[in-house]
């Protein structure tokens, strides 16, 4: 699948295409197929987001999994600073990335 | 310490009511990313993996209590409770938000700090080693020289659009604390046969994809010449460095396909014509900056003042005689400390390194111990290591016990400085968005691996250093051991290289073979270690042992 990231424009944070907005969690991500390059301009053009880009993904049994480990990361957060992640009460988490 | 006059704060608070509109209008669609991303680089202000990323420039490494606590306020108003400090002896935070970056930097001014030209190409924080005005081996106190290029180089309006970032390390003795041949322009301060003090130049050096050693361009500018010669170094390389290919775009390539000898008669050429122009600083400019840094009266020795060359040797070099003694204290001022000029007093190196941390990262909290500590024991003074360690420069002797039980009490009572527990690595594929992999997780392995295992002191000084990608921002083409982390068809692979330094025995690195796993590199540090402890000969360094035996015994236990 084809999903959509980008940053948030006032705080920075990591951001995903949900099929309307953009959300926090990878999970929310939506395959976007041959749309992506249509959304992206309507969306930079609207500057709801920072730098957007597609990435590869696949939909796995736990959720949306990008292909890249730095998407995964960027999905994630630090797998240094497990308590900065998304999943702060779950080291385990930092697994996922790796 | 210098302090800024009237002309400085406007300079700096003018900047950021400007950024401050400049953000505002983003926020508002004013402006699209394109027009504000060089605005907000030329705020320190870049956008990483996770969120916004803001470096601030503590210019040579050298704050105060006041500007530390500072950092530790705008960790806590503003970021997630840390700083990390750099290479480049600056502060970087993770999470700044764009909404809240004007108010960041508003505050830093209140304390004499900014942001200013820690990013874009232009000149950069300009490096020092971080022993100056401590050292008992140097010529003069460099500092005052440093902040002189710091107020030449800030805003100049000739060179805020060069080709590239440029760098400058200023240093004033043999020893080499600053890595400075590997800078774009290194600056020894000397003094020639007759007692002048002068400049010596060193052009053309860096890390990066193409790393390079500098060579020597002028062996000496009168003092007082020394800012018309930068310049011309700087005009030169502004007219003809390459614009049309970023990686090819630094001063190191400049020199290195014109070749030095050309180089140096452009340079000279440029030289003779400014000093006809007359751009030189007048000298009372640079006494007024001196005075800044005068030694606090304790330290002085009779006769001797700021910039007073005094004589080397003296300091306590085996650390805190007569004082309480433990096993731990006296690991820490064995390893620790550093001779000062003042044979009563050490600088004492605040490692942030504990085995399986994060290099370079200090809590809140930490750098609020750091202040006080410094407040009370270091005539207000600190210093950031290009090394991404503290030191409190001007420690007496008999108050190492209290200060080493104050930094043991925060986590911050390491005793591994130049040990292999001492690693610079960058940020990596944890926070930086260039990097290809993770350079944290390799050094609290190997740190907490040698920790563990007590080898750490049997090893001695090993410089071990990790870069996330080829940019080397960890500078692993200068470490004994040097580990570049590379992206291997989507999968961290890590290629390991031996013998560099970035001392005064400057050298590069050379790779050993075929690349490694993340477990397959830290098995690799560990069989090159095996190596060196079972070669060695007497009072032999780890990169002695290597310049004596060569690559191939290290090759064989790695690959035979």
């Amino acid at each position: 699948m084809k999903i959509l990231t980008g940053n948030d424009l006032r705080t920075g944070a990591v951001t995903w295409w949900d099929g309307s907005s953009w959300s926090l969690h990878v999970n929310d991500a939506v395959d976007v197929g041959e749309d992506a390059e249509e959304i992206l301009a309507r969306e930079v053009a609207a500057r709801r987001v920072n730098v957007p880009y597609a990435i590869a993904a696949t939909r796995t049994i736990d959720g949306v999994r990008p292909a890249h480990i730095k998407d995964r990361i960027r999905a994630l957060g630090p797998t240094v600073r497990p308590d900065l992640t998304l999943k702060p009460q779950d080291p385990q988490a930092i697994d996922w990335v790796i | 310490m210098y302090r800024y006059d009237s002309y400085d704060q406007a300079m700096v608070d003018a900047r950021v009511a400007e950024f401050r509109d400049q953000a505002r209008r983003r926020l508002e669609g004013k402006l699209t990313e394109d027009q504000f991303k060089p605005l907000r680089l030329m705020n320190g202000l870049y956008l990483q993996l996770h969120a916004y990323m803001l470096r601030v420039a503590i210019p040579y490494g050298t704050l105060d209590a006041r500007q530390m606590e500072m950092l530790a306020d705008i960790a806590d108003k503003y970021d997630r409770g840390y700083g990390h400090f750099t290479t480049r002896q600056n502060i970087q935070y993770n999470w700044i938000k764009l909404e809240d970056c004007a108010d960041a930097l508003a505050d830093l001014a209140t304390v004499e700090m900014h942001a200013i030209q820690t990013s874009g190409n232009c000149i950069r924080n300009i490096s020092s080693d971080h022993f100056a005005g401590a050292a008992a081996d140097e010529v003069v106190d460099p500092r005052p020289y440093a902040e002189l290029m710091r107020q030449w180089s800030s805003f100049h309006p000739e060179f805020t659009y060069l080709p590239r970032k440029f760098k400058i390390a200023v240093i004033a003795s043999e020893k080499d604390r600053a890595a400075m041949r590997l800078h774009d322009i290194g600056v020894r301060i000397v003094k020639n046969d007759a007692g002048e003090v002068g400049a010596q130049f060193y052009a053309g050096g860096g890390m990066g994809r193409t790393p390079m050693i500098a060579p020597l361009i002028r062996d000496f500018v009168p003092i007082d010449q020394f800012i018309t010669y930068a310049e011309a170094c700087l005009r030169v390389y502004n007219r003809y460095g390459r614009r049309d290919n970023k990686y090819k775009a630094r001063i190191k390539i400049l020199v290195h396909e014109l070749g030095a000898g050309e180089y140096i008669r452009q340079v000279e050429e440029e030289f003779a014509h400014l000093l006809s122009v007359g751009v030189e600083p007048p000298t009372a400019e640079l006494e007024r900056i001196k005075a800044h840094f005068e030694l606090p009266e304790p330290l002085r020795l009779p006769g001797q003042g700021a910039g007073t060359p005094l004589p080397s040797g003296g300091a306590a070099e085996s650390g805190a005689p007569g004082q309480a003694r433990g096993g731990a204290f006296d690991q820490w001022v064995k390893r620790n400390t550093h001779p000062h000029r003042h044979p009563e007093y050490v600088s004492a190196v605040i490692s942030l390194k504990p085995a399986g941390g994060i290099p370079g990262d200090a809590t809140s909290d930490q750098m609020r111990v750091v202040a006080r500590l410094a407040r009370e024991y270091s005539f207000d003074e600190l210093r950031v290591m290009h090394t991404q360690n503290l030191l409190l420069p001007h420690v007496a002797i008999t108050d190492l016990p209290a200060v080493y039980a104050a930094l043991d009490e925060a986590g911050l009572g390491a005793a591994n400085m130049d040990t292999i527990e001492d690693i610079i690595a960058c940020p990596g594929l944890d926070y930086c968005s260039l990097a290809n992999a993770r350079s944290i997780p390799l050094a609290q392995r190997i740190s907490e691996r040698f920790a563990q295992t007590g080898r750490t002191s049997q090893v001695g000084e090993l410089k071990l250093k990790i870069s996330g990608c080829i940019n080397a921002c960890g500078h692993h083409h200068a470490g004994h051991i040097g580990i570049l982390g590379v992206d291997k068809k989507g999968v961290e692979n890590y290629q390991l290289s031996l013998g560099g330094s970035e001392a005064e025995d400057v050298a590069l690195a050379k790779i050993t073979g075929p690349g490694f796993d993340e477990d397959g590199v830290i098995a690799a540090v560990e069989k090159v270690t095996d190596v060196y402890l079972a070669s060695r000969t007497a009072g032999e360094r780890f990169l002695d042992t290597y310049r004596r035996i060569g690559m191939e015994p290290f090759k064989e236990a790695l690959y035979g």
